[in-house]
């Protein structure tokens, strides 16, 4: 089997690449599990130490994470695209369930620990203060993304699925937003978060504004031929 | 500006006599009623620490023992937190807005030789070593809860004296209604005041009925021992009923007003932070409840617990009576 076939390249990603971007998404989680288990005193894990503010770091760390991910998966189109590796494609869907479940395990932890499952603060927090309503949105948001993300979801909605994961633009806008106000005071970290994501998203109009320019200048013919090009899998980009 | 020395001022130049029979007086009648403990580790035994919160050998060598006795009326009798949470999670904007900048870029910050200038609505102003300024005040130890506008909370056993016994010897005119606390302005030394993080220098400020409190403490001391650089040293406020930002550190002067001072977190944002700033459940923070707060320390899963009002000191209300503490937050 010559090395660059199709199905060498199905099994290098099935047991190699996946794997090895899968262990890499769960460090930041087994971090935070080993450094509450060091914390607790329930296991001994030298060098691990979560500070004096455990709950604070592990919901920090989850947060971040989150909006890492969500960035990470915004990238796997722009490299693709400028670097050709059309094969990048096939980490995207893993990469955006990773920014789903980091999600899920910041509002646990916020639920969970940080607000000891106090309803009524949680109910507050999130009708009341803005940039945690924000927060709440997002994760809402990225629900019915993680729903439809099998490849039989992909079939059965077609270009609609597409537009609908065009909300993970919004979402990582609201997400820097979320971080941006949960800070006392103007804060560099934000603000790069920020310049990425427009980056990110400029990236995006500006290709579909060259795509539309294009399209114009040598009639319907063109359009109709990238349409084409898009692989079997819908995309977004 | 003339810098006296300790050799040229006597303590009776800026103790006013009557406050200083006073204090004879109160610590008569504080050793005839039991007021005050021994100090030591029967005492802290009592206290609740029995081990001094765990306090390393090399802790021990760079903190030098003072010499205070235990204010158990003053004193809660919940567990301090150890000396390590306490100086490993500050907020001590001069030294980086991280909890852990203040532990990493305070300890080489020098704190002698110190000068503290007394200065506006007084009668004995000028500039003084804090070696004067500290002499003719016995020390003594107050466990105080401590919780911060961010709706966390400790509990630490200060060593200091009443911040009132000190603002007495300077002889306040009537005119002197507030009283402003200046954190030192060291952009050498203090990494975060070469940027515009804060106005610089950090501002905080009292109405004279509070500084006068008899909670309200100079402190100069932890577990025992000489203040570290992350909590302030040489010398901070403490008012524990009050939100922890309006404690200033590493104090240089102290002004008295006629005016309300402009305290710098009011002025960065007054719609966060007001001036008053008393702990109080019923008045949210525009960002977070503050009807309970989170004691470090606690266990992972068990951290919330109800915030007091006035933090538990309920004897500071009588100074707020009448007052819309919503409006006045």
């Amino acid at each position: 089997m010559p090395p660059g076939s199709r199905h060498a390249v199905d099994q290098r990603f099935r047991y190699v690449y996946k794997p090895l971007v899968f262990c890499a998404c769960l460090i930041p989680f087994l971090g935070c599990v080993g450094g509450v288990l060091a914390a607790s005193g329930i296991a001994r894990v030298p060098g691990l130490s979560l500070g004096v503010d455990p709950v604070r770091y592990v919901l920090d760390v989850f947060g971040k994470t989150t909006l890492n991910m969500v960035l990470i998966t915004l990238l796997v189109s722009p490299v693709r695209h400028i670097t050709g590796w059309s094969n990048l494609l096939r980490l995207r869907r893993m990469l955006g369930l990773f920014a789903f479940s980091y999600a899920l395990l910041h509002f646990s932890t916020y639920v969970v620990v940080f607000q000891d499952l106090s309803w009524h603060g949680i109910t507050q927090d999130i009708a009341k203060r803005p940039y945690i309503t924000i927060g709440f949105a997002s994760l809402l948001m990225l629900v019915p993304l993680a729903v439809t993300s099998t490849n039989k979801m992909m079939r059965r909605l077609g270009r609609k699925w597409a537009m609908l994961h065009r909300l993970i633009y919004l979402v990582a806008a609201l997400g820097v937003l979320h971080y941006w106000k949960m800070l006392k005071l103007a804060n560099h970290e934000p603000l790069i978060y920020a310049g990425i994501v427009a980056v990110l998203l400029g990236w995006r109009v500006w290709r579909r504004l060259r795509q539309v320019h294009r399209s114009g200048a040598s009639g319907g013919a063109r359009r109709a031929t990238s349409r084409s090009a898009i692989p079997k899998a819908p995309e977004k980009a | 500006m003339l810098i006296r020395k300790p050799s040229d001022i006597k303590p009776s130049e800026i103790t006013a006599e009557s406050v200083f029979r006073q204090r004879r007086k109160f610590l008569a009648g504080a050793a005839a009623g039991g007021l005050f403990a021994a100090a030591g580790p029967a005492a802290h035994a009592a206290a609740g620490y029995g081990d001094a919160g765990g306090l390393t050998a090399a802790d021990a060598a760079a903190y030098p023992a003072l010499q205070y006795r235990l204010n158990q009326q003053y004193s809660v009798t919940e567990k301090p937190n150890t000396f390590d949470q306490i100086t490993h999670y500050n907020n001590f904007y001069e030294f980086g807005e991280d909890k852990t900048d203040p532990a990493e870029n305070s300890g080489k910050f020098k704190t002698s030789p110190w000068n503290l200038t007394i200065a506006g609505e007084a009668e004995k102003t000028g500039t003084f070593t804090i070696e004067d300024i500290l002499k003719p005040h016995p020390l003594e130890e107050r466990i105080y809860r401590f919780r911060c506008v961010e709706a966390w909370s400790m509990v630490i056993p200060w060593v200091g004296f009443p911040l009132g016994d000190l603002l007495k010897r300077f002889q306040p005119t009537s005119a002197a209604k507030y009283v402003e606390f200046t954190t030192v302005l060291d952009p050498q030394q203090m990494p975060a005041q070469r940027t515009n993080l804060l106005p610089w220098p950090y501002i905080e400020g009292l109405r004279m009925d509070e500084a006068m409190h008899p909670l309200s403490i100079m402190v100069v001391g932890l577990y025992g021992r000489t203040l570290p650089n992350v909590d302030g040293a040489p010398m901070r406020v403490i008012s524990p009923w009050k939100y922890g930002f309006k404690g200033g550190k590493s104090i240089v002067k102290i002004r008295f007003m006629s005016t309300q001072p402009h305290n710098t977190w009011n002025v960065v944002d007054p719609t966060e932070y007001g001036f008053y700033a008393n702990v109080n459940p019923k008045v949210p923070h525009p960002r977070w409840s503050q009807a309970t707060e989170r004691r470090i320390g606690a266990g992972f899963f068990d951290q919330r617990q109800p915030t007091l009002m006035f933090n538990g000191y309920p004897q500071v209300a009588s100074m707020y009576k009448g007052m819309d503490l919503h409006r006045y937050f």
